[in-house]
């Protein structure tokens, strides 16, 4: 069974949250590799935050954890050398993602950015073909 | 605690209702909070009660309404 989960989110209010909260709020939401990852491009930094954070909840719908009570930074946003990028989860989100495989793709364009992922969430294992009633 | 979660909720939530005369069950994320906005309501509440939110508590329906709200910052500063 597949799922997805898709979230947009504005550059501006990242911005703003940037200049309200400052550290607290790159902290609490973003790891340190999403935070130098960011940092590395000043004039894109709101919309890499943005991007990024738009990933995160697009995963926390996907893997339905709105309830399961999940930290922001268990789910990392990983970026390889070629630049794709890949979700790395933690803790309890890691839990709920067991045996899923998950892709995620991101983009931004003006004051918005948006993420949406994609679960492939494996068939319950006790229902086989064999014992499904005929 | 609930006039200072209020005006938290003015100042941060981007509602399109009045915070301060909201009813305490009024669904807040009805009421236009985005999950991006919940944080930095979480965030503000943090300064204000010098509070921290556990990862255990990051739930939706944590920050879903003022009177849940408010049964968070209590247990917080019990």
């Amino acid at each position: 069974m597949l799922r997805v989960g898709i979230d947009v989110v504005s550059v501006s209010r990242i911005e703003e949250s940037l200049e309200r909260f400052g550290e607290r709020f790159l902290r609490r939401v973003f790891t340190p590799a999403e935070i130098g990852y960011a940092l590395a491009a000043p004039a894109q930094k709101a919309e890499r935050l943005a991007a990024r954070f738009a990933a995160k909840e697009a995963a926390i719908k996907a893997l339905d954890l709105a309830e399961r009570g999940v930290g922001w930074t268990q789910i990392e946003i990983v970026r390889e050398p070629a630049g794709q990028v890949r979700l790395a989860l933690a803790g309890e989100a890691a839990a709920a993602a067991a045996n899923r495989r998950l892709a995620v793709s991101m983009s931004h364009e003006g004051d918005f950015a948006t993420a949406v992922v994609v679960v492939d969430a494996p068939a319950d294992p006790s229902t086989t073909l064999e014992s499904l009633p005929t | 605690m609930t006039d200072s979660i209020r005006r938290i909720l003015a100042d941060h939530a981007r509602l399109s209702k009045d915070a301060l005369t909201l009813p305490l069950d009024a669904d807040l994320y009805q009421a236009g909070m985005t999950s991006h906005a919940s944080v930095n309501v979480m965030l503000a509440l943090e300064g204000e009660f010098d509070i921290e939110f556990p990862d255990h508590m990051l739930k939706r329906s944590s920050f879903e309404s003022i009177g849940a709200i408010c049964r968070c910052v209590e247990e917080l500063t019990r």
